[in-house]
């Protein structure tokens, strides 16, 4: 089957688009602009403190990410399982380093500068530790390490509120002072997390959106695009706000002309199933595994691989008014530190609010963070919900673990299923 | 009465193969108390002992288990001790631990904590999120934790975790220490006296008996070690690492060792040797076993290194125990070995120590080809020695 080689793309789409080119810009020339450049992860990412300083963030996982969209990872890969590096780890981690070994050029084809300082917030993913420790051995720079405590037993306790705050307070901020030669300027940080919570507003009525029926957003295909700004370089920026402002009018008017979401192949006419997603997608065919919902006309009304930056719907939103505790909460909230009961729930949860068909696990190699425990996830929330549960396993970056046949395979038997259930009903 | 060293082997062995844990129910049977399990790496055995429960170490079915319900919970690309544990715990042979601990060691282990709340529920299960930051801020954390497990300790056991009870076990686990020291060493000088496969078994036991019983154990094997006359053999001496969690089967230790290797040091059952120093004994023992896990412990992958090389530690094993070159034995699978490989093998190849690497599973059955692996690797050192 041919794929349409060109994708329909909404404004807000573009104007993404331009703040992404835009940042990589400006960490191609910190060098001459004497920006401090800081290395971080998504999941408790602490972006306002950091722009607080006036410094630059760059996440790994996301160069890694776009070079799987830009078909240059599967190299990236074979480069560094040349260097020793397991066939059996994150594929994140190979292609970051892959692409560091092929001269650091960044997504928008651009040269990503070093790090001035590696922030390991080590938040819900035991890779994340090692990864920085290997950056630390090939950039030989400052690691600060945030450790954020996981929530087992599914509640965030004051001792670890004061031990992750405490954390921000007395090794975070010290350190990002001393690298980039500032005092912490908290009026500014108080503007940016209100800022933060201005759009983690809009974000979260953009999520809620998918309860209409058609629903006007693809909560995963669509949603990983949603998240760009607000899980990377821009919480906190008035463009990161204006950018939300925008999307919220598109969905709106979408809801008012009971219109689906854009797909690759333009507007989804025909909803046929509802479905929850839980893990991350694969990137290195991404339209294609995009397509292969379109074509069957599911439509993913909600989604827990677009909650690792940011659990949102539960009502946090980052406190101007308690500055580093909300950043501390913030961190302590994301999606992979949640326990699996947890996880469960908001699965539950997501399959009953959004008035689901059922849920796919799209079950991921790389990343034990997800799927370890996932076939118990998938056993207790059918039978919770009563709703199909379909399982799919393919890979974050790496091409080698991507088999359309066999997830088309896969996904017609579960569809079936959907419809034994309906016709059961 | 004194055992012999093979009548002590025997019994460590059947220890090993006892995927019943008899000795466990027996324990618990004849007190009338508790027990807890845990997984590796480290969990404060101590406490457990100070509430008079057993401390159990789980280290999944090894190669005497047959997986049948457990593979059914995990995709294929996760390692082999989580299936086997819950293998292990829906055949009921877990039924006899009070509770279960899982330190923070990887995400299938974390994750294993949450699948283990879901499937024995009415179980004490406490994921143990011991301090990456090694600073005040962390020193305060874990202070946090152990006093939540004391809590349910005492709630567990129905005893009151004491000063006195504390320090009594710390002092036991003291001498433990110490004696799993003593026989490291003894390995380390006459590693043809002390076979790999002895000292693996040695530790294995102390996941199952109490501390007391195992001190005794080593004191007993230590002193009828010398009565023994066995042959100095040509083999070069290797430091066994990556072998932390998921252990290997006794095959495919035996292998290593007839391959030409005298297995001068590793870190088999690690738990035993995590802490490098004595935990203080004294007015405030929950702040030492704190200060013990903050200051005084190995390096290894799960654990953040704040300074210094990753690999320095192994560096400095190698040097110690005068080891010839490393064998990097890790489970398929193994996020934190595996991802500390590269640099480990970076800081070896600067220090010119020579290496190999291979993967195994604790089920595994191709023991041939490691073997004739290994074998070579000990050949080309004996042959060529040091590059």
């Amino acid at each position: 089957m041919t794929i349409q080689t060109t994708i329909q793309k909404e404004d807000s789409m573009i104007v993404q688009k331009e703040m992404i080119a835009g940042h990589f810009e400006k960490l191609a020339k910190a060098g001459e602009t004497g920006k401090k450049v800081v290395y971080t992860f998504v999941p408790g990412n602490l972006n306002e403190l950091i722009r607080a300083f006036d410094m630059l963030p760059v996440h790994p996982e996301v160069n890694a990410l776009q070079s799987g969209m830009r078909k240059l990872s599967g190299g990236y890969i074979q480069e560094a399982e040349k260097s020793g590096h397991s066939e059996d780890v994150c594929a994140y981690v190979k292609s970051d380093l892959g692409m560091l070994k092929k001269g650091n050029v960044g997504p928008t084809g651009l040269p990503l500068p070093e790090p001035d300082l590696l922030l390991l917030s080590y938040t819900g993913c035991f890779t994340f530790l090692k990864w920085f420790e290997l950056l630390k051995a090939e950039y030989g720079c400052r690691v600060v390490m945030l450790h954020i405590p996981y929530q087992a037993e599914g509640k965030i306790t004051q001792e670890m509120r004061d031990y992750v705050t405490r954390q921000i307070e007395e090794v975070v901020v010290p350190a990002l002072e001393e690298v980039s030669g500032k005092k912490l300027d908290r009026g500014r940080l108080e503007d940016m997390l209100a800022s933060s919570a201005r759009a983690e507003e809009l974000l979260v009525d953009i999520w809620n959106s998918a309860k209409n029926k058609p629903s006007p957003i693809d909560a995963y295909f669509g949603g990983v695009f949603y998240i760009g700004p607000i899980f990377t370089a821009f919480r906190g920026l008035p463009e990161c706000e204006d950018y939300y402002r925008m999307l919220k009018a598109e969905v709106d008017d979408r809801i008012a002309r009971k219109q689906g979401p854009v797909t690759p192949d333009g507007e989804m006419s025909q909803q046929k199933y509802r479905i929850v997603v839980e893990g991350p997608p694969n990137w290195t065919s991404f339209r294609d595994f995009w397509k292969i919902f379109a074509d069957e006309g599911v439509v993913m009304v909600a989604s827990t691989y677009t909650k690792v930056g940011g659990l949102y719907e539960s009502g946090f939103r980052h406190d101007p008014k308690r500055p580093l505790e909300s950043l501390g909460e913030y961190c302590l909230g994301c999606y992979t530190n949640h326990s699996l009961p947890a996880r469960v729930k908001i699965l539950q949860d997501y399959i009953e609010d959004f008035d689901a068909d059922g849920f796919l696990i799209n079950s991921i190699k790389s990343c034990n963070s997800f799927s370890a425990g996932q076939l118990l996830m998938m056993r207790e929330v059918e039978k919770r919900t009563g709703r199909a549960g379909g399982f799919i396993e393919t890979d974050l970056v790496d091409p080698r673990y991507f088999s359309a046949a066999n997830i088309r395979n896969r996904l017609e038997s579960y569809f079936q299923m959907i419809d034994a259930r309906r016709a059961g009903a | 009465m004194t055992m012999n060293a093979e009548d002590i082997i025997k019994r460590c062995e059947e220890l090993h193969d006892d995927l019943h844990f008899t000795y466990v129910k027996d324990w618990k049977a004849a007190r009338g108390a508790k027990a807890i399990g845990f997984m590796p790496v480290y969990v404060p055995r101590e406490l457990i002992h100070a509430a008079g429960m057993l401390p159990v170490g789980i280290m999944g079915g090894g190669d005497n288990l047959e997986i049948i319900r457990g593979d059914a919970f995990f995709q294929s690309y996760i390692c082999r001790i989580p299936r086997s544990t819950i293998e292990l715990g829906l055949g009921g042979r877990l039924d006899m631990l009070d509770g279960m601990l899982f330190p923070a060691i990887c995400d299938v282990i974390r994750n294993l904590s949450g699948m283990w709340q879901m499937m024995f529920e009415g179980k004490y299960v406490k994921y143990l999120d011991v301090p990456q930051n090694f600073g005040p801020q962390g020193r305060t954390f874990y202070a946090s934790e152990l006093a939540d497990m004391a809590r349910a300790f005492e709630r567990i056991s129905g005893n009151e975790i004491t000063r006195d009870a504390l320090n009594t076990s710390i002092a036991l686990y003291n001498e433990n220490r110490r004696l799993v020291a003593a026989l490291y060493d003894l390995r380390a000088a006459a590693p043809h006296k002390v076979p790999t496969s002895d000292v693996y078994l040695l530790m294995r036991a102390s996941n199952i008996l109490e501390v007391s019983e195992h001190s005794e154990m080593l004191r007993d094997y230590m002193a009828a070690i010398g009565d023994i006359d066995r042959p100095v053999r040509d083999n070069v001496r290797v430091v066994v690492t990556g072998a932390f969690c998921e252990q290997p089967p006794l095959s495919l230790v035996r292998a290593l060792e007839q391959s030409g290797c005298f297995i001068v040091d590793d870190d088999f059952v690690l738990g035993n040797r995590y802490q490098l120093k004595p935990v203080a004994v004294g007015e405030r023992p929950m702040e030492a076993l704190v200060e013990a896990y903050l200051g005084d412990t190995v390096a290894t992958a799960s654990r953040y290194e704040e300074d210094g090389d990753r690999g320095a530690y192994l560096v400095d094993q190698v040097r110690a125990r005068r080891a010839e070159g490393v064998i990097f034995a890790a489970p398929s699978f193994c996020d934190p070995a595996l991802l500390d490989r590269p640099m480990i093998e970076a800081v070896l190849t600067r220090e010119n120590i020579p290496y190999t690497a291979f993967k195994y599973a604790e089920n595994t059955g191709q023991i041939q080809v490691i073997k004739e692996q290994t074998g070579t690797f000990a050949d080309s050192i004996k042959l060529w020695g040091v590059q």
